[in-house]
């Protein structure tokens, strides 16, 4: 279990070293880096506040992950979660946060 | 590397931005005091409530009264609990819940505007931003001062009451002297003592977060805190691999655990807690595994619900569902986690009055690190947070003022934290002995390796080696802050462990199977009606078992 940042898209702008619950991420050479994947706790806080979708999550081999990723787009309460699977292809899965109807 | 020293001058210090801390700086904000909260990581985003949660657990449902809820946690834990902590706590339930809502968490509802109950305890919620939530609440506050990035390494107290406390940043060279009249310790439980389930490249995929490490809990072992029921170890059944909660599936679409012979063979065990556990371990010793929650064959509808839900607190599993297929395609795999150190499932913690107060003058403690009030979960931790900011007001109020820190504790503090920034060529790091303090854990304090149980011999072999260890782990040197840190946590860790074995070995009983299973005393004996509690002198730990206290009970420190 662990998180993949993409360093293309990464802007270095610190918001997920901030934010993340480890004090794992660090910003080296304007980009982020994870100091060590194994000690990450999936908690998924650094995609959520990445602005530019360049952090990614994944299941490690050893506890089944089969190689897709996850991330988050939000816009206003609807939170968009992205699974992107080994074969390009992506499944959806829309939360809105705001609607208190039972779902 | 030299340290720079900051001084902060506070009335009341919170070690600890989760759930508990937060609300309780919420509660306190209305005095004219200052509060000065230290978070190891940021409140936003930081404790166990890091990824949010599905669930209020601890509620009191429509026709219920509290003290329905103290008979549940008094029978799940089979007496051993504080009646005098639940009930205060459970009367507080309802308010803290709604109290969350007005700030912005989602609870959900049905058509008649009722909240959605999941079971008889628990309501439903939309909980994923539940500590962005709680952090804008008090990041406005201007007598609240928030420290993100800082991690409390120590209590400073002089006879028996606490004037303040030492902290380093995780950062920056820096190492904090915190000047406060009170303190509440809010550091949450504690995680890693143990092997975990994958101990590979997934270490840290664990149920309770691997960052919670005991930090107050231990500062308050050092100064000699009474500590309570930490042998009431809490091991969560999981989903296999992700470690994601299992109520979320049991309660919510009702799935029952099966075998591998499809047998539902929980009313064989019962169903208290542990004894849920307990089931699994025991089908897969008896070569009945895996064991799953009968989830196959649920409506699609259901399973999107599913999948929403742990999105809301555990997205690794909604990952592994549209990875391998969903619920509605196959069972959800179950397991024990290795076990944890938690008073908001179990009941260890800090020995507290009602007031929430410590044995330690002026140190309050709420939520996971209290202990005493097993189930207490999200709402648990805000009422315990609520009840002791009244209770600190009380206390500063009453109090003549806290004692000038001398120049010489500050200097040995720097001293101390420089001696561990000092250059060396080293053999061993905080990880290696880290590994070493698990194994130890796992084969001889029962782990999941001998399927949590141990014995009064093998709880002699851990001792030791966790005193070795300790020996060791004096000597780490750190090249940075981030390894000052990991030295504190791997010395913290040590402490609780050897804590935790002197109480595993003086609960000569088996009263919760798994979660303190001493297999040269299989059976309850009825004689330990009683807690197990323990304090540190001159760097012994003593044990003293003391009679249940009623929830009628008002209790108090007697010195």
């Amino acid at each position: 279990m662990s998180i993949h940042i993409n360093k293309k898209l990464c802007t270095g702008c610190g918001r997920c070293a901030d934010i993340c619950p480890g004090n794992l991420i660090v910003i080296e050479d304007h980009t982020a880096h994870i100091i060590n994947p194994r000690d990450c706790w999936g908690c998924t806080a650094c995609l959520k506040e990445c602005v530019v979708g360049a952090v990614m999550f994944y299941l490690g081999a050893d506890i089944g992950g089969r190689g897709s990723t996850l991330k988050m787009n939000q816009k206003g309460s609807i939170k968009d979660w992205i699974v992107t699977k080994p074969t390009g292809e992506q499944v959806h899965i829309k939360v809105d946060s705001s609607c208190s109807n039972a779902y | 590397m030299k340290l720079t020293v900051k001084h902060i001058y506070t009335d009341i210090l919170i070690a600890g931005g989760g759930t508990a801390g937060c609300y309780a700086a919420y509660k306190l904000a209305d005095s004219r005091k200052s509060i000065t909260i230290i978070e190891k990581a940021n409140i936003r985003r930081s404790g166990c409530l890091a990824a949010g949660v599905n669930a209020l657990n601890a509620y009191i449902t429509k026709g219920r009264t509290p003290d329905f809820y103290v008979d549940y946690v008094e029978k799940d834990s089979h007496g051993i609990a504080r009646g005098d902590l639940l009930l205060t706590m459970a009367e507080r339930l309802n308010y803290c819940a709604h109290e969350l809502e007005t700030l912005g968490v989602v609870i959900q509802k049905n058509k008649q505007g009722n909240y959605v109950e999941r079971g008889p305890r628990n309501i439903k919620i939309n909980g994923e931003n539940i500590k962005p939530i709680l952090a804008d609440a008090i990041t406005s506050l201007h007598n609240v001062t928030i420290y993100n990035h800082v991690n409390i390494i120590d209590f400073i107290v002089q006879e028996h009451r606490i004037i303040g406390a030492v902290a380093i940043s995780t950062q920056n060279a820096i190492i904090y002297i915190i000047h406060s009249g009170a303190v509440l310790c809010a550091t949450g439980g504690t995680a890693g003592l143990y092997r975990p389930n994958q101990p590979g490249f997934s270490r840290h995929k664990m149920w309770y977060p691997p960052f919670n490490t005991g930090a107050g809990l231990a500062a308050g072992m050092r100064h000699g805190a009474e500590i309570t029921t930490l042998e009431m170890r809490f091991i969560a059944l999981r989903c296999k691999g992700t470690i994601a909660p299992t109520g979320t599936i049991a309660q919510g679409v009702g799935a029952k655990q099966i075998n591998s012979n499809d047998e539902e063979y929980e009313k064989k065990y019962g169903y208290t807690t542990s004894q849920r556990l307990y089931g699994v371990v025991t089908e897969d010793r008896m070569g009945n595994g895996p064991s799953y929650l009968q989830t196959k064959g649920i409506n699609k509808k259901l399973e999107l619900d599913l999948e929403k839900a742990y999105l809301n607190m555990a997205p690794s599993q909604t990952l592994k569902w549209v990875e391998e297929g969903g619920p509605s395609t196959k069972n959800v795999e179950i397991k024990g986690s290795e076990p944890y150190v938690v008073g908001g499932h179990a009941g260890a913690g800090f020995w507290v009055s009602t007031k929430r107060e410590t044995t330690i003058n002026g140190l309050f403690a709420a939520g996971d690190v209290a202990g005493g009030c097993p189930q207490k979960y999200v709402t648990g931790a805000m009422a315990e947070g609520y009840i002791a900011a009244e209770n600190i007001h009380v206390y500063l109020a009453s109090s003549s003022k806290a004692a000038v820190i001398d120049e010489q504790t500050i200097a040995a503090y720097i001293k101390q934290e420089q001696n561990f920034l000092e250059p060396s060529d080293q053999l061993f790091s905080a990880e290696n002995i880290e590994e070493g303090m698990q194994s130890v854990m796992d084969e001889y304090a029962g782990g999941i390796t001998t399927a949590y149980r141990y014995n009064m011999a093998s709880l002699v072999v851990a001792d030791k080696k966790i005193q070795q260890l300790t020996a060791l782990a004096q000597n780490l040197k750190a090249a940075n802050m981030h390894e000052l840190l990991s030295i504190h946590e791997i010395l913290d860790r040590l402490l609780i462990c050897r804590f935790l074995i002197a109480h595993l070995q003086n609960r000569k009983e088996t009263r919760w199977r798994c979660f303190s299973e001493n297999t040269d005393y299989p059976e309850i004996d009825e004689t330990f009606n009683k807690y197990v509690n323990s304090y540190m002198k001159d760097g012994k730990i003593y044990i003293k078992l003391r009679p249940i206290v009623t929830r009628e009970q008002n209790y108090e420190h007697t010195y």
